[in-house]
This record gives structure tokens, C-alpha cells and sequence, in this order.
């Protein structure tokens, strides 16, 4: 019998783990970037749906990004990136001619492309396996939902803040004038329902797909096959794999490029992973300070008598 | 503006001002490695807590410290270096509790903390903790307190007896206050602070002996403060030694500890530390205000640290380098 370690690693039931007797299957998003229009609609009918405040309004100067990051007030993210690709190795400036009549897109075909791309994701809270935030959370108001989610209880929050400090991909914060810590829910309250999460039902082109888990892996593991086949070689797929650092996300991606273009981090550890190890360091100079408070006394005393 | 960022990581964030070169740049030890970023943004967010979790750091190091000197100053009949460690240890406790409470969110919760007991977070171990360390210290603080018309009276008879196991108890407890700081804050995902978890516990009781001993040095007279003057040296030397280490042993994220505030900050410690360190050895068995210099510098030395500490993992944050290349590298070696 293999003793898995609880703290990090792959954890087939979340659920059952946080105590969960009976629950329904562990449901999360699949949220394919290539298909993205960057329409927002995700951002919009969660805020609505959340009645999210507004987080100000500012023209950031990132392509089309005006929400700068997830946070308190922003529950789903829609980050643009513009990319000149270049064409191919030793490719010179290229003459573009004389402006003509002709609409950018009227051509079809490879010939006409240009050495331009558009990388457009929604980026939400990843749900993790192993979730930093709700590990570290000292009221127990961070919590795993029989649906395998991570949702904060607002009337237990008493706004400590370690959570934000807990999370590795930065999601998570504390909401200002009010004090709590907010993130997505994954709509907890219409998976009660039986109704998909808010951003799921807008999203015109199911890019954001809501699913049991199991299930949206496998259809991620399709499309992904698709895609190289088609020949798009840097498709890869971002928090799918269980044996990540935080054992897998309950929001898992197909992205088109390395995920810190997006600003995701490349490589995310749940900082409980290394938890006991740093018990033990505690523990040892927790016992080296003992022993110097022993001994100065002990040095002290004999000197003195002597 | 184009976050393809070859190498334009470091110059979109400069273009952006997001990260600023104190000393109008001079190159950093380490080469800049190239990496990519979306538009130079942090990629974590930046703790929210705020000077008053860096000021409990200090404070409650030195609760802890001034908890050990003072029971064994009662053990060992040392009665001024006792009740100066045990005052000193309450009013530590007291300034600790307001810093934590005040810092919260909504502070009138602040019990909420008490809901559960978690090994995952060492804030909720650190809680019970504290709950386990305070009522010894309160009730050895009263005992000193107690005016001396009404000493013989019950209750102050029986807080007399209740006392001494009591602080015993809180000086028990003491090495787990000076050290599941270092913890809490090693336990996120805060480069700075992460980077730093195999030496900062050490960096932390060190710092809490030499403010424990540097307080007894001030407060208390020469005969008697010989331990003192012993548990601060320890401390001190400790403090040094796992501060460099733990510089040293950091891979990019050092940079948060030589640049800028959180480096003057640190800087000003070691050299705090080191003089008193110096005084303690040298003067502080002699001299009954080479005793109080030496105290008030490790006192200082102490504070400076956790706040060089704290400030240095905050920066950690506001720049995605410390995140990805670190992860990018570790990715890359398989």
C-alpha cells in the first residue's frame, strides 16, 4: 500500500478528503484560450451574477486589457497578448507596398498572413487540489465544497490576509472597505442548482467549458491531440497534470504559448508541500534558543558560585 | 506595447516603472537572465499586511525572550532581573496582541481565529500557541504588580503560588513563540520569504534571544543580569550568522536582500547587533551604561531586522522575475 502524502501530490477525492460524505463529482473548468475572442462576456455576467464591485476604471495600455489582474473585484480575467511572430529564420523587413482598397482578411490562405497573433485567455481561480490559500486560511473560512471548489465563508473571514500571501498563481485578495478576502466561487451557489457557473453559460464560444473533471481532462486531451496534429506545436495544457505542484487544478487551460506570457507562473508549488520540513527547522532552533536560555543560566550560576 | 518580452521582461517593467533600481542601477551580482512576463505585471499579489505585522515580529520575540530570562531568574533567585523580564514579557504580549488584532480586516472578528486548530497554517498553529503562552506571563506580571499592603492577603497569596508554574509554563511555550514566526511567514508562496524557510527560524530565535537579553541587560543591574547578558550574546551571534547564511544560501530573490530599503534596513541591524554584541562582551559586565548601550542596540537590531525581513519579501512580489525564473529554471533542469 502506497502512503500518499496528503499535503501535495496527486488526491483522486478532494472531497472525501476535507470530509465529504456521499458528494456529487468534482466539477471545475476546462478553459480553452484558443478559441477565445476576448469578448469579455466571461468578466461581465460573473461580476453580475456576483454583484462584484467595480475596481475602477482605467485604460491600462495593455492591448485590450483594462483589468490588469485577478483580485478581490475581479473574479475572472481576460488577459490579451499581441505577439509579432516572425517568419521564419533570417525573414528581412518586408515591403508592404503601396496602401491599396483591399480589406485586412479579404485574402484567405497562409499567403496571406501576416507575422501577427493575438493570444487572448480568461484566467480565473484555479480551484487547486492542493489550494495554498485555503491551507493557510486560520479561521476555516476558506473551505472544500462538496463539489471539490474552493470557497471563502464571508461571514467567518475576519480578513487576516494570508491567504493572498498563500496563493501561488496571485489570485486571491482582500477586498478594500470591506476587509474580507474575496475570490471566484465557481458559482457555488448555482452548482447547488444544477446550473453551471455564470461564465460558462455566457461564453459564446465555449472556450470556458464547465464540466465533472474527469471528463473535461479527457476533452482536453483530445483537443490538444487535435491541435498538434494541425500543427500548432506550443499548444500545451497548463494545471491538468495531477503530479504538479499543487496536485492538479480544478481550472485547468490550453494555452497557445509559456504560461508566464499570460502571467501565470510557469512552475506553482503549494507552499504546504514543504510544510514539515519547515516544522522541523522550527523545531530545531526552537531547541537551540531553549538550550540557550538553559545554559546562560546554568554558565551564570556556576560562574557566579565559583 | 508587446509582451513578447525577450528580454523585454526587464525592460518593460523599467519602461513601466515597475520596478525600481535604487542608486541608478548599478549591476547586480547575478546576470540578468532574460524571461518573459505578461507586460512586466507582478504575477503574486503583495502581502497585505503592513508595518504592524512586521513591529509583532519584534514584539513577539521578544515576549518570548524576555519569558525565558524571567523564569529562570526566578529559578535561580535573581528578583530584579525577574520582575523587569516578566513586565517587560507582558507588555511585549500586550503590544503584540494590538498588532495583530489591529492589522486584521474587520479586527472585531478577531476570534475567529479561535474556530479551528490547522497544522496546515502556522497562523492558526501560532494562535494556539500564544493562547497557550499568555495567561503564565499575565499572571507573573500581576504577581509583580501586587502592592504591598495587600501581598498577604488570599488571592494574592494564591496568585503568588499560581504564578511560578504558570511562567514556568509560558516559558515553555516561549521557544515555539520566538520560532513559528519564521514559519508563517516561510509558509507562502512569497519568493522572498520562501526562498529564505531553512534559515530564517534560526535568523528569528537568534533575534528574539538578543532582544530577551539585551532587555534584561537594560532593566536590571549588573549582579544579577549575567544571564541576560549570556542568552543575549547567543542570541545575537546566532542572529548574525543565520542572517548571512541565509543571504547566501538564496538563489535570484537574494537580490530583495541587498537592494534598496529592505537591504539599509538589514545592514543597520548587523551593524546594531554586532556593536551590541561587542558591548555585551566586552563592557556590559562592567559598566551599568555600557550594559543599557549594548541592550538598546540589540533591542534595535532586533526590530531592524524583522522589518528588513518583511519589507524584503514584499518586494519579492512586485516583480515577476523572482517568480519565473526561478520556476522556468527548474522546469527547464527536469
Amino acid at each position: 500500500m502506497t502512503s500518499r502524502n496528503r499535503l501535495s501530490g496527486p488526491l483522486d477525492d478532494v472531497a472525501a478528503d476535507a470530509g465529504h460524505h456521499g458528494h456529487p463529482d468534482r466539477v471545475g473548468f476546462f478553459t480553452d484560450t484558443s478559441v477565445c475572442i476576448g469578448c469579455k462576456a466571461c468578466e461581465v455576467a460573473c461580476k453580475e451574477w456576483n454583484a462584484v464591485p467595480e475596481d475602477g476604471l482605467d485604460l491600462l495600455g495593455m492591448s485590450f486589457d483594462n483589468t490588469g489582474m485577478l483580485g478581490a473585484d475581479s473574479w475572472r480575467h481576460v488577459a490579451f497578448v499581441e505577439q509579432a511572430r516572425p517568419l521564419g529564420p533570417g525573414a528581412g523587413p518586408e515591403d508592404l507596398g503601396m496602401p491599396s482598397f483591399a480589406l485586412p482578411g479579404d485574402g484567405t490562405g497562409a499567403e496571406t498572413r501576416t507575422d501577427f497573433r493575438w493570444l487572448m485567455a480568461s484566467d480565473v481561480c484555479k480551484h487547486c487540489t492542493h489550494a495554498g490559500c485555503l491551507d493557510v486560511c486560520p479561521t476555516g473560512a476558506l473551505f472544500r465544497t462538496e463539489f471539490g471548489t474552493v470557497v471563502v465563508q464571508q461571514d467567518i473571514c475576519n480578513g487576516c490576509g494570508y491567504c493572498v500571501s498563500g496563493c501561488p498563481y496571485g489570485v486571491i485578495d482582500r477586498r478594500q472597505h470591506d476587509g474580507r478576502a474575496q475570490k471566484c466561487t465557481l458559482c457555488y451557489d448555482r452548482l447547488g442548482d444544477g446550473m453551471e457557473p455564470a461564465c460558462a453559460k455566457a461564453c459564446p464560444t465555449e472556450s470556458i467549458q464547465f464540466g465533472e473533471l474527469d471528463e473535461l481532462r479527457e476533452r482536453a486531451d483530445a483537443r490538444l491531440a487535435q491541435l498538434h496534429g494541425l500543427g500548432v506545436a506550443e499548444a500545451r495544457l497548463y494545471g491538468r497534470d495531477p503530479n504538479d505542484g499543487v496536485g492538479g487544478d480544478g481550472a485547468f487551460f490550453l494555452l497557445l504559448d509559456e504560461p508566464e506570457v499570460y502571467g501565470l507562473p510557469p512552475d506553482p508549488v503549494v507552499p504546504t508541500r514543504d510544510a514539515p520540513a519547515m516544522w522541523r527547522r522550527a523545531g530545531a532552533a526552537a531547541a537551540a534558543f531553549a538550550l540557550a536560555g538553559v545554559g546562560a543560566f546554568v554558565a551564570s550560576t556556576i560562574g557566579a558560585r565559583r | 506595447m508587446s509582451a513578447n518580452g525577450h528580454g523585454g521582461g526587464r525592460r518593460a517593467q523599467m519602461f513601466q516603472g515597475g520596478r525600481r533600481r535604487e542608486g541608478g542601477g548599478e549591476p547586480t551580482v547575478v546576470p540578468d537572465p532574460e524571461f518573459r512576463s505578461y507586460y512586466g505585471r507582478p504575477v503574486l499579489k503583495a502581502p497585505v499586511w503592513e508595518w504592524k505585522i512586521a513591529a509583532y515580529l519584534f514584539s513577539g520575540g521578544l515576549a518570548a525572550g524576555t519569558a525565558v530570562v524571567a523564569a529562570g531568574a526566578d529559578l535561580t533567585g535573581r528578583p530584579r532581573l525577574r520582575r523587569a523580564s516578566w513586565l517587560g514579557s507582558f507588555a511585549a504580549l500586550l503590544a503584540s496582541m494590538w498588532f495583530l488584532v489591529s492589522d486584521l480586516g474587520r479586527p472585531e472578528r478577531f476570534h475567529h481565529m479561535l474556530r479551528v486548530a490547522k497544522p496546515t497554517s502556522p497562523m492558526s498553529v501560532g494562535t494556539w500557541i500564544l493562547t497557550a503562552f499568555g495567561p503564565g506571563v499575565g499572571a507573573a506580571a500581576a504577581t509583580e504588580l501586587i502592592p504591598a499592603r495587600w501581598r498577604r492577603s488570599w488571592p494574592a497569596r494564591l496568585l503568588r503560588t499560581l504564578s511560578r508554574p504558570a511562567g514556568l509554563f509560558s516559558a515553555a511555550t516561549a521557544p515555539g513563540v520566538a520560532s513559528y514566526t519564521a514559519v508563517l511567514l516561510s509558509h507562502t508562496a512569497v519568493p522572498g520569504w520562501n526562498e529564505a524557510r531553512g534559515e530564517l527560524p534560526f535568523v528569528f530565535v537568534g533575534s528574539a534571544a538578543a532582544s530577551g537579553g539585551g532587555f534584561g541587560m537594560l532593566c536590571a543591574p549588573l549582579k544579577e543580569a549575567g544571564p541576560a547578558r549570556a542568552f543575549a550574546l547567543a542570541g545575537a551571534a546566532g542572529e548574525l550568522v543565520a542572517s548571512r547564511v541565509m543571504e547566501h544560501r538564496m538563489g535570484l530573490v537574494r537580490e530583495v536582500y541587498q537592494q534598496g530599503h529592505p537591504a539599509r534596513l538589514r545592514r543597520a541591524s548587523e551593524v546594531l547587533t554586532a556593536a551590541g554584541l561587542a558591548g555585551t562582551a566586552l563592557l556590559a559586565h562592567r559598566s551599568r551604561a555600557g550594559a543599557a548601550a549594548s541592550g538598546l542596540a540589540l533591542l534595535a537590531g532586533s526590530a531592524l531586522q524583522r522589518f528588513g525581513v518583511f519589507h524584503a519579501g514584499v518586494e519579492s512580489t512586485k516583480d515577476p522575475r523572482y517568480v519565473v525564473v526561478p520556476q522556468r529554471q527548474r522546469l527547464n533542469r527536469g
